[in-house]
């Protein structure tokens, strides 16, 4: 009796059968909670888009005259044929995403939606866009048309920067 | 002896099936009344008895009442336009301009859904001020303001994400701008943006989520919320709570100067 007393004693400190299976329970459910939330997350998250490509074909290089700014709305990308060769700017705005639009008689890019103004080269002319409109990838294929990637940037102004016909 | 119609209304009141779904039973006494609201599951939120100064139309001026009011206006114009709205790229600008014009009706409960949902947000807001300038956030019913912030931002999610569903030009650069704003959320606001649209800009997969945020997981779990305010109203001590009635403020702060003012005066 005053062994089994002591053993208890010792035991006490101890977590008991009851507690150990609280214990358990609610390990399992914080387990079966996070594995939920992976879960949810994983599932929301898509592992297919079907988007549009983001390499654009512009068409062929003499569509686009010396001086002139091209834009493209479905593909949100401007064409400009400069003295330096031909490149392209992003034309979604850099400050909430609206389409800028090209505007000829004021000889620079503006944002319809809060008033930010780039020059041809993209660069910001006045807020509220935080970033210079950035410049995209552009080369010639096999056939001669100018292709654009959208989802590469480029250093603006740089020689690389241009395609040259 | 022809009976009256309340005579008729009593007889209803003491029928077995009558008293197997309304277990107060019948009889107008306090009691009764009483238990009437507290046995059944949706008046069982309110309190069984009210002030009835508090149900003066200067009390509250029913802002809460007329938002409730709005949200059921809501749900009862918003599930008959699903029946004819499809939430895909190529039907849901033409679906919308059916219901504007080719469906019986549908100018109307588009129009009643849209003004409702204007109506709503600004109900929202003025009950808050109302709520904030009466100072009826204060003891005990600190929570339930937290309660009503939730709810303000559930209202202004809901809004934001019927905006999208007419899919014309207004909602698409709307969304993209909104969207956007998502992004500057620090470290995780591209994940955001992208999880929000499905995608990286607002396509098929957008307009399909904003559709199941907008008819299915925000008013229920507004819905939610709206049955936790109500509940904490009757927890928090019913629409008057005589601690935080203004006069009862200004008194204690009368009370207060003066008894600390007392001692001065007689010291001169």
């Amino acid at each position: 009796m005053a062994d089994e007393t002591k053993k208890t004693g010792e035991i006490n400190n101890d977590v008991n059968r009851r507690q150990f299976f609280a214990k358990l329970g609610l390990g399992s459910l914080g387990i079966a909670a996070a594995g939920t939330a992976a879960f949810a997350y994983q599932y929301l998250d898509p592992n297919v888009l079907y988007e549009p490509s983001p390499v654009v074909n512009a068409g062929k290089p003499d569509r686009y005259p010396l001086g002139s700014v091209t834009i493209d709305v479905n593909s949100g990308i401007y064409i400009i044929h400069s003295d330096e060769g031909y490149f392209s700017l992003s034309a979604v705005c850099t400050h909430l995403g609206c389409m800028t639009a090209w505007k000829p008689e004021l000889n620079m890019i503006a944002c319809p939606c809060h008033g930010s103004k780039f020059n041809e080269d993209g660069k910001k002319i006045e807020g509220p866009a935080p970033r210079p409109l950035p410049w995209k990838r552009i080369w010639l294929n096999d056939d001669g048309d100018l292709l654009v990637d959208r989802s590469t940037d480029v250093p603006a102004l740089a020689q690389d920067s241009y395609v040259r016909v | 002896m022809a009976k009256t119609i309340d005579q008729y209304f009593d007889d209803l009141r003491g029928t077995r099936v009558w008293r197997s779904v309304f277990r107060s039973g019948t009889g107008s006494s306090t009691l009764k009344r009483a238990l009437a609201v507290q046995q059944n599951v949706f008046l069982h939120l309110f309190s069984t008895k009210v002030r009835t100064r508090m149900l003066s139309f200067s009390a509250t001026w029913y802002l809460g009442t007329l938002t409730l009011g709005t949200f059921l206006i809501l749900v009862a114009t918003g599930i008959p336009l699903m029946f004819y709205y499809h939430p895909s790229v190529p039907q849901a600008y033409a679906d919308t301009k059916d219901l504007q014009f080719v469906v019986s009706s549908g100018l109307f409960l588009r129009n009643l859904h849209r003004w409702s949902a204007h109506a709503m947000v600004f109900l929202v807001f003025a009950h808050m001020f109302k709520v904030f300038y009466r100072g009826a956030y204060r003891a005990p019913r600190e929570f339930n303001w937290v309660i009503g912030v939730i709810l303000l931002l559930m209202t202004l999610l809901l809004s934001y994400t019927g905006y999208l569903l007419p899919w014309d030009q207004l909602a698409y650069w709307a969304i993209t701008v909104g969207s956007n704003i998502a992004s500057a959320v620090p470290v995780i606001g591209e994940k955001i943006h992208f999880l929000l649209l499905g995608g990286n800009a607002v396509n098929a997969n957008a307009l399909l989520r904003f559709y199941v945020l907008h008819c299915m997981i925000l008013p229920l779990t507004a819905m939610f919320f709206v049955a936790i305010h109500f509940w904490r109203i009757r927890k928090d001590g019913g629409l008057y709570s005589h601690d935080s009635e203004p006069a009862t403020v200004r008194a204690k702060v009368q009370t207060s100067a003066s008894t600390s003012a007392t001692p001065a005066k007689e010291g001169q």
